[in-house]
This record gives structure tokens, sequence and C-alpha cells, in this order.
């Protein structure tokens, strides 16, 4: 065998095992939410799923994908054998690619018209609930409780950025 | 807007990865849950082991095996007052606590949730007086209780409460408490795992000798003093009633027994605390002597045959595996043995016979010393040996249920719904079974039923429909895993029968916290649970992660950590989303393995004079230890002779395949000794071994006690 024929050989061994430990990955992400162990999934939980894989799809992308592997008469459940395919081709080529901190940081500028570094809580509400791809009530609820500086009813928006980057690392 | 658009998104990731670690976190718990119960198997193995193979060669050692086969019964009612003589113990003065007379009225059952509330002690004296007439009033209840919805407009089903006392409390307080017009059913689980089962108990018969109409109990798996023995009530009865707890011990086997099987009301929803099997029959249910039953955690056989024929041996069979299998014929041998694989006939090799022979022999000669003794034996100190193979020619009439009664009970409290048809033996328990839902619908239309409530296991929203909405299962302990791991659940049927439930999680601190900062809390508590877990395992892990290691590199791949993970643990846990939780350091996505170990083994709490491996073995087999322990320690006196612990430990590990020396065995005696008077206080021994997460989560706890008011608010929110 030539050098370079088995260099490609290699890489596609090394491609395969790759992939292989890929599909297990996401197979136990669906798994997790696989209360049945018949390998299928409520479709309302595909989202949570693909999210916690280090996807970070808007909603309507979401919407997109959920519509690949939906059954032709849409069942309310995913099955697996259609996600991981189409799971594994996401994250190798690495779509939906979560959003960088100094990006965040200037969405809150935009929005932040006053430029005060900081929004009321008021503002947060009618962008996140009016804006965009609205929040739910509870969405909207959950957010406050963590973002929300209760003394001054503001969103310090960097001090808030800071602590739920930390948090997920 | 784009801003707003980046920013709903980012959020709704963030969500998205919390809830995954949440549900990891549960999964977790759950896994550890369950493997606790196949220590239970494992225990039921040992035991199956020791009577195989132990040849009992000294006074000592029968006695040994005599306290693990003795074979229980109930007191006559001759023996009861005797023996439950309240009105002789004495209340002093400076007792502050709660009284109670009788006849109850409803006053005292309200003064006693009182007292509860304000952490006073009921005197044993009115624990016994309880008791007694709980026992009274219970015999005259049939297997299955038939309630009405016209009595009272509403009545209100509840679950599992595992002395978790701040529950009952808060049910009392929002559904408000027990009366005439407001009827309620406990559907087992009163007692174990919370520090207030006992309080639990008092409150709940004095509310049902109140208001016999309306106040009604089902019995569940943990009513049962060999559970107790395992899950913590045995130690809080010893731990709170140091003189009288024995007498109290006693007392509550023989309530225990009594408690109805099921509940029905209007004749179309059925209560009973586990499930139900293909075999559920609930004529025979009814007819059964309930009482017989004193725990399904160990079947006494009726005696066959009055002569003492050399066949008919039948030996006490701890829980046996696999109990949908063919039951075995008496005629043989180790039944318990049987029932595991029916089909084969046991045939005895000849040195088995030799055993049983020469153990005969002996239990014969100290039968007929023990004699006159035994109808007191719980006082003497010398326990006599009783397989109930001989035909005790005066046993006072006690005889055992027949296997198939047996395993219908067996099946009611220990069964869990699947969701895949059939019915298969719940292996995870080591008893009764998984229904599928064609299951609970044969059952459902053979009696004209609705459907069914149960309880038995714990769900996250304090309730969970299943089987088309026909099985509803309701968990009243709240945070029953850790503060915020899950809610409570109640259920309230009116005339209609549509089950109204109510949620609420009796915590005040739980909402003062944020989403985040609730599960990060419980996943710290699930993560310590594992870590300590994977340490118990050190050596495998070791062992595994080194046939990984093919280069000696000391370094292996995280794919190949996860595959070794599994391979040790068996708790289907998903490792490559737990991986970054538990492995924090690699380089190039490879772990040095070894070290990483080492970090987990730090954690633990270590014991100097004790070697790791031991330290390892203890671990893992701690509450194994714990329940022989108690078994073992008979008096409840909590305390070991040296010898006895020897002899465990010896017998344990030869079980285990460890490789212990004598000595090494000694040396871990005589550490653990710490007063030197050659006796093991079993509290002592099990403090060394302490989990870490266990004072850490008392540390968290008092942390965020803080001021405990009677009232805790909640966030209940009536569903449907």
């Amino acid at each position: 065998m030539t050098p370079s024929a088995c260099k490609i050989k290699i890489n596609n061994l090394l491609n395969k095992a790759g992939l292989l430990e890929l599909q297990k990955k996401i197979k136990e992400a669906f798994e997790v939410f696989d209360h049945e162990a018949n390998d299928t999934v409520d479709v309302r939980e595909i989202g949570t799923i693909i999210r916690s894989l280090g996807c970070c799809p808007s909603e309507g992308e979401l919407h997109d994908l959920i519509a690949e592997v939906e059954e032709e008469e849409p069942t309310g459940y995913i099955r697996l054998e259609k996600f991981l395919p189409m799971m594994v081709k996401v994250l190798s080529e690495r779509r939906y690619r979560p959003i960088p901190e100094d990006l965040l940081l200037q969405a809150f500028e935009v929005l932040d018209s006053a430029k005060e570094g900081f929004l009321t809580k008021e503002e947060l509400v009618k962008y996140m609930t009016e804006e965009g791809e609205p929040f739910t009530e509870e969405e909207m609820e959950e957010m406050l409780s963590a973002a929300l500086d209760p003394e001054t009813n503001t969103i310090q928006y960097r001090d808030y950025l800071a602590m739920m980057v930390i948090d997920e690392n | 807007f784009k801003a707003a658009v980046l920013i709903q998104r980012w959020y709704r990731r963030y969500i998205a990865r919390l809830e995954m670690r949440r549900r990891c976190t549960w999964t977790i718990f759950q896994s550890i849950e369950y493997s606790g119960h196949q220590d239970q198997v494992k225990l039921h193995d040992f035991f199956s082991y020791l009577v195989d193979h132990f040849t009992p060669s000294s006074q000592n050692e029968r006695n040994f095996l005599s306290c693990m086969f003795a074979e229980e019964r109930l007191l006559k009612d001759s023996e009861m007052e005797t023996y439950c003589d309240y009105e002789s113990i004495e209340v002093p003065d400076y007792y502050t606590g709660p009284h109670v007379s009788f006849p109850l009225l409803p006053d005292h059952a309200t003064a006693l949730v009182e007292a509860f509330k304000q952490k006073k002690q009921l005197h044993a004296r009115y624990v016994l007086n309880i008791l007694h007439e709980a026992r009274k009033y219970l015999i005259q209840l049939p297997n299955i209780n038939h309630i009405s919805t016209c009595y009272s407009e509403e009545i209100t089903v509840c679950g599992d409460l595992h002395g978790q006392l701040d529950d009952l409390i808060f049910i009392f307080y929002k559904n408000g408490l027990p009366s005439p017009e407001r009827s309620y059913v406990f559907n087992g689980d009163f007692v174990d795992r919370g520090k207030h089962s006992i309080e639990i108990l008092m409150i709940l018969f004095a509310f049902m000798l109140v208001y016999p109409k309306e106040f009604h109990l089902n019995r569940g798996n943990h009513e049962d003093h060999l559970v107790n023995l395992r899950y913590g009530f045995t130690k809080e009865v010893m731990h709170k009633y140091k003189v009288n707890g024995k007498k109290i011990l006693k007392m509550l086997q023989e309530v225990f027994c009594w408690l109805p099987l099921a509940t029905l009301i209007d004749e179309k929803v059925l209560i009973i605390h586990g499930g139900i099997s293909d075999k559920t029959d609930l004529e025979l249910l009814e007819k059964l002597e309930r009482h017989k039953i004193i725990s399904t955690m160990k079947y006494t056989k009726k005696p066959e045959k009055k002569k003492a024929a050399e066949e008919s041996r039948s030996i006490s069979a701890w829980f046996p595996l696999k109990s949908r299998s063919v039951p075995s014929s008496p005629l043989r041998l180790s039944p318990h043995k049987g029932s595991r694989s029916a089909s084969i006939p046991c045939t005895f090799t000849p040195d088995r016979k030799e055993i049983f022979k020469k153990v005969r022999q002996s239990v014969q000669l100290e039968l007929k010393e023990g004699q006159q003794q035994m109808d007191f034996s719980e006082f003497k100190d010398k326990e006599p040996l009783r397989f109930p193979l001989e035909s005790e020619p005066n046993s006072c009439d006690f005889q055992g249920v027949n296997q198939e009664e047996w395993k219908q009970v067996v099946d009611i409290l220990w069964s869990d719904p699947m969701p895949q048809e059939g019915c298969k033996a719940n292996t995870v328990r080591g008893g009764g079974c998984f229904f599928g839902p064609n299951v609970t619908e044969q059952v459902l239309q053979k009696y004209s039923l609705q459907f069914l409530i149960r309880s038995h296991e714990c769900k996250q929203e304090g309730y969970e429909f299943c089987h088309n909405r026909k099985v509803l299962t309701i968990f009243s302990a709240s945070n029953y895993y850790e503060v915020g791991s899950n809610r409570g659940a109640y259920v309230k049927l009116g005339p209609d029968l549509i089950p109204h439930i109510v949620q609420y999680q009796a915590n005040k601190t739980t909402h003062t916290l944020t989403m985040r900062q609730r599960i990060s809390r419980v996943e710290e508590s699930a993560l310590k649970a594992l870590r300590e877990k994977l340490f118990a395992h050190s050596s495998s892990l070791l062992a595994a992660f080194k046939s990984y290691d093919l280069d000696g590199s000391n370094f292996i791949t995280l794919n190949d950590w996860s595959v070794a993970m599994e391979s040790v643990l068996h708790l289907g846990l998903p490792w490559r989303v737990l991986r970054p939780q538990l492995v924090t350091h690699t380089i190039n996505n490879m772990l040095e393995y070894k070290s990483w170990l080492n970090d987990l083994a730090k954690e633990q709490v270590s014991h100097e004079n004790i070697q790791s491996s031991l330290l390892e073995v203890l671990y893992r087999n701690r509450s194994n230890l714990e329940t022989i322990f108690r078994i073992i320690d008979s008096d409840h006196s909590g305390l070991i002779s040296f010898d006895e612990f020897r002899q465990i430990w010896k017998l344990f590990s030869s079980h285990m395949n460890v490789d212990i020396t004598d000595e090494s065995i000694c040396d871990m005696a005589r550490s653990i000794d710490f007063n030197k008077d050659g006796n093991i206080d079993i509290n002592e021994f099990l403090e060394a071994f302490r989990l870490v997460e266990q004072s850490y989560l008392e540390d968290k706890d008092s942390e965020l006690k803080g001021s405990e008011t009677n009232e805790s608010s909640c966030s209940g929110q009536g569903v449907h």
C-alpha cells in the first residue's frame, strides 16, 4: 500500500471511530428523554436534546430540523432512527454554533437604546415578549428571576452575562 | 429584531442545558436507588450462600445463624397484655410532650399534630397505648376497605410519606384536617428514610381511631419490620425510645400486619400501594388471613406434615427471586433455591444432606432445652434455634399462608407499572412484578373498575398517569432525594370520580432559589452520591481502565472511559452526557485515569488505620452490613461483640471473594472499637464510613433552615 493510500485508510478509520463516538453521544442524550425505552422521544423535548448537544438554533431553525425528522403523519413522537443521521450531519457540519460572549454583549447594547449600561425591567420584557421569537410568560419569569436586580429593578446586563458564562463552564 | 432573536436563542439553549442536567440528575438518583434494591437481592444471595456452605461449628455460630433464620411469630392475646403493659410505664412529671387518653377525641389528634410541629416527642407509654388501640381496631377491618363518596363529598388520597413529617403537616394545612366531612386514604409507606416516621404513624393512627369511617390506611411494603431494619425506622425508634424501643418495635410488627391491603372507592377505584399482576385475584385477597404475612420479605411455610419426617424440611425463604416461576414442592430442601430455577429438581449432594443432618441433630437438642422457654424467648438472651422444619409438637397455632396467597400480597405491595405489554418479574425490586397496560385493562375489566391509584415510586411532579390514564401514581414525599428534587402531590376524588391533583413542595427555601440554583443543588448532591459509588468500585474501575490502556501510557480516551464506566457500574447512566461533570482534567481529550481515581478517593472520609481496599468493600456493602448488624443485634442494644463482628465479616468477605486476612479483620475491628470494651457500637462503626454527602446535606440543610415556620408556602397549582 502506498503511504498516501495508507494515510487515507487511517483517516477513514479515525473518522469512522469519531463517527461512532458521535453517534453514541447523540444516542445517550436521546435516551435521557426516551421514557418508554422504545427509541422515541416526545417532539417537544427535541429542542432540549439538540441544544444540550452543543447547538444553538433559533426557534425557526429548530422547527426546520424537526420537520426533517418528523413522520409523514406527525405522531407527536420522533424516532431515534430518523433523528440520529440528521443530528450527526448537524454536528459534523458544525451548524448552529453557540454565540460568543462579545456578540451577546453587543446584542444587549443594541437593545439598550439609552446606552446606560442597563435595561429596565419593562424594556427587557417588551423586547423578549414582543420582538424576535417571543418568550412565553414562563420563560420571561424565569429569566427575570436571575437577571433582575431587585433593588434597582433593572437588568445589569454585563454582570448578568458574566455570571451566566461562568455558570456554563 | 436580530438582537432580540440572538438573546432569545442563547437563553433557550441555556435553559435546555439546565433541563438536560436536571434529567440526568434525576436519572442518577433513580439508578442509585434501584441499585440499592439490587443490594437487597445480593443480601438474599448471601443468605442462600450461608445456608448452603456454612456448617456451624460452635454454639455461637449456631446462634448467629438462628438469628437470621428464626421464624417470626405473632404474640397470642394472652401474651399481648403482659408484653405491652403500657399502663405500668410511668410518665414523669417533667414530661412536656402531649398527653393522650382513651377514648381518643379529635382534640387529642389535633394536639398531637401541634405538639409534633413543635418538635415534641410522644412518651413511650402513649405510643404503646395508641399502637395497642390501633391494633384492636384494625383487627376487625376487612382486607379490602370498601368506602363510598356519599359519606363525605371528597376523598383525598395520599401516597408515600416516608417519615417526612413536614409533608404531612403541609397536606393537613393545605387540604384541611381529617373530619367527618373530609375523608382521607393514606396509601402506605408511612415510615423509613425520613426522620419522623414514628410521629407520622402516631398522627395517622390517632385520626384513624377518631374518625374510623373517614380515615383509611393501606399497608405499604415498608410497613414491615424487616424492611425497617434496613431503611431506618428501626434505628429511629431505638434512638428515640431507648428504654421501651424493643416493645414498641414488637408492637409495630403486630400492628403492621393488620393493616388493610387495599381500599376500594365506590367499587370503581382500587387503591393499592404497589400495583397488580396478571394473577391478581381480589376474591382471594379478600379471603386470606392478612395478619399471617408478618413480612413480605420472608416466606414462612405452613408445616406440611405433623410428623418429623426427614423429608419435610423447609427453610424460611428470603424473598425468593423471580417469584413468577413455579413454586417448588415443599418436599425439597432449600425451596428458595428451587424457586429460582424451579423446573430443575434440586438434587442434593451428600455433603449438604450431612450438614443439615448435623445441624438438625444439634437443633433437636436445643429444642428440647428451649421448649419451655419458647413462649417468651424474646426476653431471654439465648434464642433457641427454630427452623420450622421440625414440626414443633406444641407449636403455638401459628401457621403461615400458602404460597399463592403470599404472592398475591407481594404483588400488591411491590409491583410497578411498565409501558410495555405483558407481565414479568420485577427484578429491580426483587419481588412483585412489572405489569403492562394489558394487565391493567384485564384486571379493570374483570372487576368492573375505572382506574387504579397506587404509589411506591417517586415521581418528579409528585404524580404520574400511565396506561392510558388508567393508572395514577401518587407520591406525597416532596424533596425525596434532596431539597428541590421533586414535588409531592395528593389527589382528590368526588362522586364523579374525576381525579383532581394538588402539588406542593414543602420547603420554603426552594422558592427563594432560581431554577438554576435549585437544579445545581440537587445536581451537586446527586453527583456526590455518584462519586461515592464510583469510589466504591475503584479497583474494578482501575482494572477496566487498564485494559484500555494498551500502550501503558496511563492515559485512556474519553470514549473508552465511558464504555468502561458502564461495564463496571451497570447503572445505565448517560456517561458521555455526564462526563463534563465527572471528569474535569483532560489533556488532548485523554484522561490520566490513575490520578482521577485518586482524586475520587481523597474526597471520601479517610480512616487511617484501614486499608483502602477494605474501605472500598465496606463502602460498597455498607447498607447490607448495616442490615446484617441489626439482625444480629437481636436485643437492639446497638452493640455487637467483637466476635460477632469478625464472624460476619469473615462470612461476608468469603462470599464476596474478597481477599482479607484474619489479621486485618482483627485490626479493623480493634480500630473501630472506639472505647475498647470489646463491643462495637454499630452506629459508631457506620459513622466512620458515613457518606460525605450526608454531612454535606446536613450542613446545607442547617444553613438554609433559618427560621422554621409552621406554615410552608407553596406553588401548589391545582392541575386539572
